[in-house]
């Protein structure tokens, strides 16, 4: 089937099997592999975009799904060559320490400042747990979303 | 907690500024989405491969029958067992002098083990062929509690080895078991507890995979994998495949987190080479979560039985041990030759003890293989557990105050260097400091009035503590090696005409910023800035020899390899400026950033100035024939042993079991300190790891063998609410015999925090008269243990 979906302002058309999920359409067709895969099951968030304004986990929407809709990637957050707030605010805080989950992290953290833009720590911390993150016992992940908040662009 | 003034106290270690918070090199690439992962290579040609893996825990194999994969039109092969056994490649060594089946030829002997190995055009396709492959077991019965493993009549699982009769692997001891057993004898107090430590997964949030190139006319094969230890598997497939070893290069690009789980090889990574052998093509080959969970390396399994003996007033005698360590099918633990048991045997902990004992029995069950992973220092996680609540539970019997028992027991800083009672030398260390300090942070005595105070109002909250001591950066190489490889590291250091730097190393980060923090020990050494220094790594082809990184071993012996050879082009450098100084090598003193002639500062030289002057037609004296390039190979005198002390609070519900962790403050010791933010980092995320341990995480089976544990909804990690809000502490006492008298800290958090929750709980509990549940303290099995019937976690038995 065909699919068109507007990934980053940019529009893409594929043939794709039916069955693929956003996540594989993302990475092996478009080759934007800044979105990762790590669970299948809905559970650990590396795989986060935003379909149209909201993140969704990529590993389970099918890439038809996002047929005639925006798509936001980790690619999407640097504009005319300068970084997101998010961004930034992982690297000054030490908020990634081996990158997988940061994409999917900075996109749901970019989604909560635009809803609230001063958030508690404890609603970071809600807004971050449907994804895991293997290296950084979750604290500096917080200070850089504050860090985020504190400098917005 | 005074950092900087620890740091000024260490004196020589610092002194030119370069040591410090730097912010990483290498996010730059992570924010914008541009890691380069195993699995965002895309070679021209490339087939992706899919493994089946078997249903059953324990079956022999009647027939495999891939007639209708290989018909598949988007097939390009099918490899079974048959396949392998042909090029005899259907077992391979493991790490532990045992064999492991790449395709299984006669039985299976785990859920998950691999059977074929399809290629395919594209990932999905490969996945639907695995559906066309026909198998017929014939079911054996299973050997799934470790504790029935050596009972006779017991089902034989390798019985691929000859003669094999049993399911015993090894007998390990280490201490004086007379005298240990004399001082038991005599003691006041014998205070003993059966523990499980029970099967963990790292599950790195990457799974593990492989691209393999073989080049059919060069005959070079490139190899992309997630791996830890880049140059020892070049090794291991050169024996295993009889490969001329310079036609391999393995390049391990961004991994997306290790903790151990990436340094074996696996099967797949034999079959992704087999299969471009067979192809002529790339192949890539990329777990799926589940078979990351349900086949790959697991860690600890330790069945434990604990006895420490005291002084009626409180001075802890002696520590006996006896281990029953699950391995799983095949003995594929990694850690140094001579240590079957890793170095479980550092169970003393950190206590001034007469005499210990510890006896491990290794035995296979139809589980997974592995064993050493998941920031274990080599098993001193399951170590320091175990001392840890033992001086608890001996508190607990003396009705003393734990932290004040284990004040009045801890090694004393005038002991260093200490021989413990099985062998270890421990470099340096002022515990008491570090528990005083972790003590005040938490606010103790109010603690214990405010739990005081709640258990009035019927409400349980618990303090609990934990005391460590690591010992990491293995290893000696007359006493540690992995299959003949001795433990030493190389680092190779290039000084560019214009004072630019690229060093070369062994390790392999996975996300412990080496790019970062190698920089700043070349920088520091030199006088440059870390920005002057690219630090390459992960590639065979263009790095030195060495193990890798696991066992907090990077700073410890690649650290140190990166400090010699940047002294070794600077003492090159101090030549080339006493040729340019016109003054005798001897005249010239290192002043941190410039060769100064003695007395004179206006004499001086720069590493860049020296640099282009070493590549320049300046006439050199003798020991130089230009350049400023250098290498080295640092071979440790001894382990580095950091510490750290460990205060958990947490609140308990008693009718429903559930654990809310308060507070968690951590004292850490790592020596001298390259990087403070990250090493911070490192300890926050070992932080969590002991937390989900301790509270969540477990590779169950039930009673045929099924893994309980094979997905992120079963087995569960910890997540941002599970977390608190980690409260961090630091003293700095420099390993004396390191370079920069740095220690290694990846694994100090993972070790040192389960003891600290599981006393924590045990703590709020003690009044419902609970002394003792085994990890993970999930609600149910609190609530059972509260019941009076503490739950066997490592079994589903219906």
């Amino acid at each position: 089937m065909q699919v068109t979906v507007h990934v980053n302002g940019v529009t893409h058309t594929r043939e794709v099997e039916p069955r693929l999920l956003l996540i594989h359409f993302l990475r092996d067709d478009l080759r934007l592999t800044g979105s990762h895969w790590g669970c299948d099951t809905s559970n650990c968030g590396a795989c986060v975009v935003w379909l149209d304004e909201t993140p969704v986990k990529s590993c389970t929407v099918l890439a038809a799904m996002a047929d005639g809709h925006r798509v936001l990637t980790v690619e999407g957050l640097e504009r005319g060559g300068v970084l997101d707030p998010i961004q930034r605010g992982f690297a000054e805080c030490h908020g990634l320490q081996c990158g997988f989950c940061t994409p999917g992290m900075m996109l749901t953290g970019r989604w909560l400042l635009d809803h609230d833009p001063d958030p508690s720590p404890a609603t970071i911390r809600e807004a971050l747990s449907g994804q895991i993150c293997r290296c950084t016992g979750y604290e500096n992940i917080v200070r850089s979303v504050r860090w985020a908040a504190e400098h917005p662009a | 907690m005074n950092a900087s003034a620890d740091l000024a106290a260490a004196g020589e270690h610092v002194m030119n500024g370069a040591y410090g918070p730097v912010k990483r090199k290498e996010d730059a690439r992570f924010i914008r989405g541009k890691g380069y992962f195993v699995d965002d290579i895309a070679l021209p040609g490339m087939l992706h491969g899919a493994i089946l893996r078997s249903p059953l825990a324990h079956a022999r194999i009647v027939s495999v029958d891939a007639t209708a994969a290989e018909a598949h039109p988007r097939v390009e092969a099918v490899i079974t067992g048959e396949t392998l056994a042909a090029l005899k490649l259907a077992w391979m060594p493991t790490m532990s002098q045992d064999v492991q089946s790449v395709l299984a030829t006669d039985k299976v002997r785990f859920q998950g083990q691999e059977v074929a190995f399809v290629v395919a055009q594209d990932r999905y396709s490969a996945r639907d062929a695995l559906e066309l492959i026909i198998v017929e077991y014939e079911p054996l019965p299973v050997v799934i509690d470790a504790k029935r493993a050596l009972d006779p009549g017991a089902p034989v699982i390798r019985d691929d080895l000859d003669g094999k009769w049993d399911n015993h692997i090894f007998d390990w001891e280490a201490g004086d078991e007379a005298a240990t057993d004399a001082i038991f004898a005599a003691a006041d107090v014998v205070v003993t507890q059966d523990m499980l430590y029970p099967r963990s997964h790292p599950a790195p949030l990457e799974t593990c995979g492989t691209v393999a190139d073989m080049d059919p006319v060069s005959g070079k094969l490139t190899v992309w994998s997630t791996t830890q230890a880049p140059h020892a598997h070049r090794t291991l497939y050169a024996l295993v495949a009889g490969l001329p070893e310079h036609k391999i290069r393995i390049i391990s690009p961004d991994v997306g987190g290790g903790f151990g789980n990436k340094v074996p090889i696996y099967p797949g990574y034999i079959c992704a080479v087999v299969g471009s052998m067979l192809t002529g093509r790339p192949v890539k080959w990329v777990e799926d979560r589940s078979e990351n969970l349900m086949s790959t390396s697991f860690a600890r399994d330790y069945h434990m039985h604990g006895e420490i003996a005291a002084t009626s007033d409180g001075r802890i005698l002696a520590l006996r041990a006896r281990v029953l360590a699950d391995h799983g099918a095949f003995n594929a633990t990694a850690q140094p030759t001579k240590f079957p048991a890793g170095f479980f045997h550092i169970f003393t902990g950190s206590y001034d003890l007469q005499a210990a004992h510890c006896q491990v029995t290794a035995v296979y069950t139809n589980k997974a293989p592995g064993g050493v992973a998941y920031a274990c220092s080599f098993r001193i996680t399951e170590a320091v557990y175990l001392v840890e609540r033992m001086v608890e539970l001996l508190a607990r019997e003396l009705e003393a105050d734990p932290a004040e028992l284990r004040m009045k027991n801890l090694l004393r800083p005038e002991q260093f260097p200490y021989t413990g009672p099985t062998g270890w030398e421990y470099d340096s260390g002022d515990y008491p400091r570090a528990l005083r300090l972790a003590l005040d942070m938490a606010g103790y005595d109010d603690l214990r009035t405010e739990q005081a105070e709640k258990l009035a109002r019927g409400e349980y909250m618990g303090i609990g503590l934990s005391f460590f001591t690591e010992g990491v950066g293995a290893g000696p190489r007359a006493s540690m090696d992995i299959l003949g490889l001795g433990m030493a590291d190389g680092a190779d250091l290039r000084v560019h005409p214009t004072g630019k730097a690229t060093l070369g190393i062994s390790v392999q980060t996975q996300g412990q910023g080496h790019e970062t923090t190698f920089a700043q020990i070349v920088a520091e050494e030199l006088g440059l800035s870390p920005d002057d220094v690219e630090v390459v790594h992960g590639d065979t082809d263009r790095t030195p020899f060495g193990l890798g990184t696991y066992g907090s071993r990077s700073t410890p012996v690649s650290g140190a390899a990166a400090a010699v050879v940047a002294r070794k082009v600077r003492e090159r450098a101090r030549i080339v400026a006493s040729a340019m100084l016109e003054v005798a090598p001897d005249d010239l003193e290192w002043t941190g950033r410039k060769f100064q002639v003695r007395g004179d500062p206006d004499q001086a030289r720069g590493i860049a100035e020296i640099a282009m002057a070493a590549h320049s037609a300046l006439e050199l004296p003798d020991g130089v024939e230009g350049h400023l390039d250098a290498s080295a190979v640092y071979n440790p005198p001894n382990l580095t042993y950091p510490f750290g002390a460990y205060i958990c609070v947490v609140d308990v519900d008693p009718g429903t079991g559930e654990v809310k962790m308060r507070r968690f403050i951590a004292v850490d010791d790592c020596g001298v300190q390259i990087n403070p933010m990250i090493v911070e980092g490192q300890v926050h995320g070992g932080l969590a790891d002991g937390v989900g341990m301790a509270l969540m995480q477990v590779i169950a089976y039930d009673e045929n063998g099924n893994c309980l544990g094979g997905s992120f909804m079963d087995y569960l990690l910890p997540t941002s609410v599970e977390c608190p809000s980690w409260e961090l502490g630091t003293t700095v006492t420099p390993s004396p015999h390191h370079p920069i008298g740095a220690k290694g800290v990846g694994e100090s958090a993972t070790v040192g925090s389960p003891p600290a929750v599981v006393n924590a709980v045990m703590d709020a509990l003690r009044p419902l008269g609970v002394r003792h549940a085994d990890m993970p303290l999930t609600p149910a099995n609190v609530w059972s243990a509260i019941q009076g019937r503490p739950q066997r976690t490592d079994l589903a038995i219906s």
